[in-house]
């Protein structure tokens, strides 16, 4: 393991990919219990377009990525409450239409389809040394905001109308949890790609409120889950030669299906 | 101020709303005014408009004419928000994979209280057991609240809108699903707080039987403002008898 972790691109892996899991477990348990978990797929496939756009115009395609996501999520939450559509309405619209831009976008730039790959699936035993402080200051932002807000997200996501009724500004908490969530999927695709994305959000999350009791306790869960599942898909994906993205999201889903077990036995007692 | 005075402070002004949804009349032209001390049960049939004047007043809703004032302050200036408490409609309806602990559930309830992050963890801890004592819950502060009965979850909801020593109450149909002796342990309880705690509290209900021994004062809608004053007035008046005989689904029976 010492040889292991003497290798920079392995530091730099586990360094981005620990701060991303913390981020897309604690954003990820407020989302399922939204029932908001498609955001993440509906996001990553915007995501697409962004990537693809950066990758044409020939800017950091993290940058155009950040940029497009956050204006589509701000898109997705303002059509919903003007139009009257369902969320998830909303999301296939916004998500499709993204898609769509990312393929016009690779088509009048043939020549990058090679970088493409790496997003679609995901490297993140190539992320370089920008992208990696980008990336650890980007979780952490998402991870504070998160934590200051706890107590006002967790009164939203349970009772929304008595939130607002104590004063709480729920729209602007709502655009809020949007805007981290496009972060976050920005950041979960360099860890598992725009592919593998959503389940970063989602399994960790899922496994994490099999178990919990109370809400902290699942938050804490779900956390664990989504370090260990990290940690333990760059070490399979090492030790057996296989893509980390499939081995990550692969071992997240291990955990959830053993939580899921767990909890099928504790039930029938 | 001599004590009549405060008792008869008014809390809440509400000043000729109205209120439509689409062409939909809901209120038209209500005004009245809320006082220190009163349990007030706002009455009428169903779609008389009782939920959405609450929501106009928590400025969960706009009116489309009128205005608001909550202690002295119109609704768009009103920042004291732990000063009011409210139980929603449908309150029990809890999702019963939800993960949160009754004790979370009350915590919640803290968030309006400017006071709490100087305060700290442990006055927090101590408004949470008060407000648990109150409904007679405390014992099951670690339990998780869709393991709960209806009428457990709603004594809950009652401590969370309590944490904070609110000034005003508000409940919207909060016995809805819940049977014949809770409801009537739930009243019990109401009027301990509304006369022990000194706390206001108005209370939107269809069932007006059930409210007799507790409310001494009625509000009845029904679009309009039919009738606002003494319980006994109104089970005496003509807006009463004209309710029941009308066959509006209001339900009525004396204890």
């Amino acid at each position: 393991m010492e040889a292991f972790l003497g290798y920079g691109f392995l530091q730099r892996a586990l360094l981005a990919g620990i701060f991303i899991a913390v981020a897309c477990a604690l954003l990820g348990v407020f989302l399922i219990l939204r029932r908001d978990a498609m955001i993440g797929h509906g996001m990553a496939h915007v995501t697409f377009a962004g990537i693809a756009l950066g990758l044409l115009l020939s800017v950091v395609p993290l940058y155009t990525a950040l940029a497009v996501t956050v204006v589509s999520v701000v898109g997705i939450i303002k059509i919903k409450k003007k139009a009257g559509l369902y969320g998830d309405t909303a999301i296939a619209i916004f998500s499709s239409a993204g898609f769509a831009l990312g393929i016009l976008f690779v088509s009048l730039g043939r020549s990058f389809n090679v970088d493409l790959f790496s997003y679609l699936f995901g490297d993140i035993l190539a992320i370089g040394n920008e992208e990696v402080w980008l990336s650890v200051f980007l979780a952490l932002v998402v991870i504070f905001v998160i934590v200051l807000n706890y107590k006002k997200l967790l009164f939203m996501t349970f009772d929304s109308e008595s939130a607002k009724a104590a004063g709480i500004k729920v729209n602007r908490l709502d655009m809020l949890v949007g805007i981290l969530t496009a972060v976050t999927v920005v950041l979960g695709m360099k860890v598992v790609g725009i592919l593998l994305v959503s389940a970063m959000i989602v399994l960790p999350a899922a496994a994490g409120l099999q178990l919990a009791g109370n809400f902290k306790r699942a938050i804490l869960l779900s956390v664990a889950v989504s370090v260990v599942s990290v940690l333990g898909g760059l070490v399979c994906s090492l030790c057996l030669d296989l893509p980390a993205s499939g081995t990550i999201v692969f071992a997240a889903f291990i955990i959830f299906l053993l939580f899921f077990l767990i909890k099928l036995r504790r039930d029938r007692k | 101020m001599d004590s009549t005075a405060q008792k008869n402070k008014i809390l809440i002004r509400v000043e000729d709303v109205s209120f439509h949804y689409g062409h939909q009349t809901v209120l038209s032209h209500v005004s009245l005014d809320m006082h220190t001390g009163d349990f007030l049960a706002v009455i009428g049939p169903n779609g008389s408009g009782k939920t959405t004047l609450i929501k106009i007043i928590l400025g969960l809703l706009e009116p489309d004419q009128g205005r608001v004032k909550i202690l002295g302050r119109s609704l768009g200036g009103f920042s004291e928000w732990s000063k009011l408490g409210y139980v929603p409609q449908n309150a029990t309806h809890v999702d019963p994979f939800f993960p949160v602990s009754v004790k979370e559930v009350v915590d919640m309830g803290l968030i309006k209280e400017a006071r709490s992050k100087q305060a700290g963890k442990e006055k927090g801890m101590e408004a949470i057991s008060w407000a648990l004592k109150q409904v007679d819950m405390e014992d099951q502060q670690n339990h998780r609240i869709g393991n709960l009965s209806g009428g457990q979850q709603q004594r809950v909801f009652i401590a969370r809108a309590i944490v904070n020593k609110p000034v005003i109450l508000f409940l919207d149909e909060p016995t809805t699903g819940v049977d014949a002796e809770t409801q009537d342990r739930f009243y019990e309880m109401l009027g301990v707080l509304n006369k022990k705690e000194k706390m206001t509290i108005v209370l939107v209900t269809h069932d007006i039987g059930i409210v007799n021994k507790h409310v001494n004062r009625v509000a009845c809608l029904n679009q309009k403002l039919i009738y606002h004053g003494d319980h006994d007035e109104f089970c005496r008046s003509e807006a009463f008898k004209s309710m029941l005989e009308g066959g509006h689904h209001l339900v009525s029976h004396r204890h």
